[in-house]
């Protein structure tokens, strides 16, 4: 009557016998903290400068974002990950290694290199998350900057400093602060959407989690355990990104508590 | 008796559209060495208008505006961020630095323009906050100040880039009847210290009391101009006067 797979001495064997696979199960989280590391770097640097364009720079540049973040929205990951590896790859393997051979390499390196320079996926997987990420990112920040009041802006280039002064110095350092606790929920977003990158050969907590799972065929305990591992690491970075928002907050703002009415 | 007035500042022509309204229309003044000149006049009359023109925060449409007889017209984008530090401006609202304290709201224009080290900065900045009487308020955040503090604050971190006109765009405006008097106070000092000024304010008792020409402004024209006692005696009959009568009714100053 009972299977063996949902008995207590069942799960106690499972548990044994995946054991000495830890080791390369965690490494997998590690894997993807560096790969959610990186593309939240790209998709900050890019966000900030592209939330920039949005809300202090010309028209046409505003006009650029609206297409970048509309593509960036409308397609999913998954075929932006195909597209880019399959695909686009390719491509710039094939210009690196023609660049490699041309008359500039020759002049600048002395000879033509015959390179086969390789788009590995977690390369691949970092630029498609953090390409995804700017975008999502950059509203984030442009929310943020047009909730400072543009009199402040105003102020800054009164005093003298050019529009890009002021926007470095005066409405980023607070739209940043503002802009923790939405940028805590792009992280955990982003950390979940990291394990697409499985599909592409990025070895993973999704993709050492399922070798595991085939080889052993104990599926239940090894799926069970990476949707813990995700949640751990969601908690751990959303917990830390609420210190960093308590600890950066500007005295006397944001203090108010809506306790009373 | 006195000596060759010397124009520090000068407005020609000035005429600005907003939206398809004409916002300023053919504005003209000038402003001597150590002179304060007090604009009034009813809201939307064109004296913000005119004051960010000045100071080319608004591009104006045609005119020019003469720092110490340099064209801002003619001047490149870099060189107008040099001619907008050399003219200190006063909002209504404030508009310091949310996220900086009093004495960073100060400096960091002395860094990031003057290119000042941080600690010359902060000196620099603790003097003007003592110029204004906020010496003690120097590690308070925007939102830890009071209104009349908080715009003793915006006049020191003017200051501090040592400009040639201040221009104030209704400084008292935004604040409580009782914090009125602490920023008139330190615009009163500076108006005794000589420093050149154009303010445009309702505050028509403090105006009579320290400026020798009011400026009425109304539909973006300069309509008259005079000596205080002139222009708003009650036998003038004049459009200012008209405008401090109804002021004083509603107000009772």
């Amino acid at each position: 009557m009972s299977s063996a797979s949902f008995s207590l001495s069942g799960l106690l064997s499972s548990f044994s016998e995946a054991w000495p696979t830890i080791g390369y199960l965690l490494g997998g989280a590690g894997t993807t903290c560096i790969l959610i590391l990186a593309a939240m770097l790209i998709g900050l640097v890019m966000g900030t400068v592209m939330a920039s364009g949005q809300v202090y720079g010309p028209p046409w540049a505003g006009r650029l974002v609206d297409l970048y973040v509309w593509f960036f929205r409308g397609v999913p990951i998954l075929v932006l990950m195909f597209l880019f590896h399959f695909g686009l790859a390719g491509l710039l393997e094939t210009a690196a290694a023609d660049l490699a051979r041309s008359d500039l390499a020759a002049r600048l390196f002395g000879a033509r290199l015959n390179l086969r320079p390789r788009v590995s996926p977690f390369v691949s997987a970092v630029a498609v998350l953090g390409l995804c990420s700017a975008a999502y990112q950059s509203q984030i920040f442009r929310g943020a900057m047009q909730s400072i009041p543009v009199g402040q802006f105003r102020a800054a280039l009164a005093l003298g400093m050019s529009r890009r002064q002021a926007v470095a110095a005066v409405i980023l350092p607070q739209a940043l602060r503002l802009s923790i606790p939405a940028w805590s929920n792009e992280y955990s977003i982003l950390l979940k959407d990291s394990a697409i990158a499985y599909v592409v050969g990025v070895s993973e907590i999704m993709s050492r989690f399922k070798a595991v799972a085939s080889a052993t065929h104990r599926y239940l305990l090894l799926y069970v355990l990476a949707g813990l591992l995700y949640y751990l690491l969601t908690a751990i970075g959303v917990r830390l990104l609420d210190r960093l928002r308590r600890r950066v907050r500007t005295p006397g703002l944001g203090e108010s508590d809506a306790t009373g009415y | 008796m006195n000596a060759p007035a010397q124009p520090v500042l000068e407005v020609r022509n000035l005429s600005k559209s907003l939206g398809g309204k004409l916002i300023l229309d053919d504005v003209s003044l000038t402003l001597n060495k150590g002179e304060l000149k007090v604009l009034i006049g009813p809201s939307g009359g064109g004296k913000s208008t005119l004051l960010q023109c000045v100071h080319y925060l608004h591009r104006p449409d045609r005119g020019d505006v003469f720092l110490e007889g340099r064209s801002a017209a003619e001047m490149g984008r870099r060189n107008i961020c040099a001619f907008r530090q050399e003219i200190g401006m006063i909002f209504q609202d404030f508009n310091l630095f949310d996220h900086l304290d009093a004495e960073n709201n100060v400096a960091i224009a002395l860094r990031k323009v003057k290119g000042l080290a941080k600690a010359a900065a902060l000196a620099r900045a603790r003097a003007e906050l003592d110029r204004v009487g906020l010496a003690d308020k120097a590690d308070l955040f925007p939102a830890q100040l009071s209104g009349g503090q908080k715009q003793r604050v915006s006049i020191a971190r003017a200051l501090a880039m040592d400009p040639k006109v201040m221009l104030l765009d209704e400084p008292t405006s935004a604040l409580d009847p009782d914090l009125i008097g602490e920023v008139l106070n330190v615009v009163a000092d500076l108006a005794r210290g000589g420093m050149t000024m154009l303010m445009a304010t309702h505050q028509i008792g403090f105006a009579r009391r320290l400026t020798r020409e009011i400026i009425f402004m109304e539909n973006g024209r300069i309509i008259e101009t005079g000596r205080p006692d002139d222009l708003l005696a009650p036998a003038s009959e004049s459009r200012a006067a008209a405008f401090c009568a109804k002021l004083t009714e509603l107000l009772g100053h």
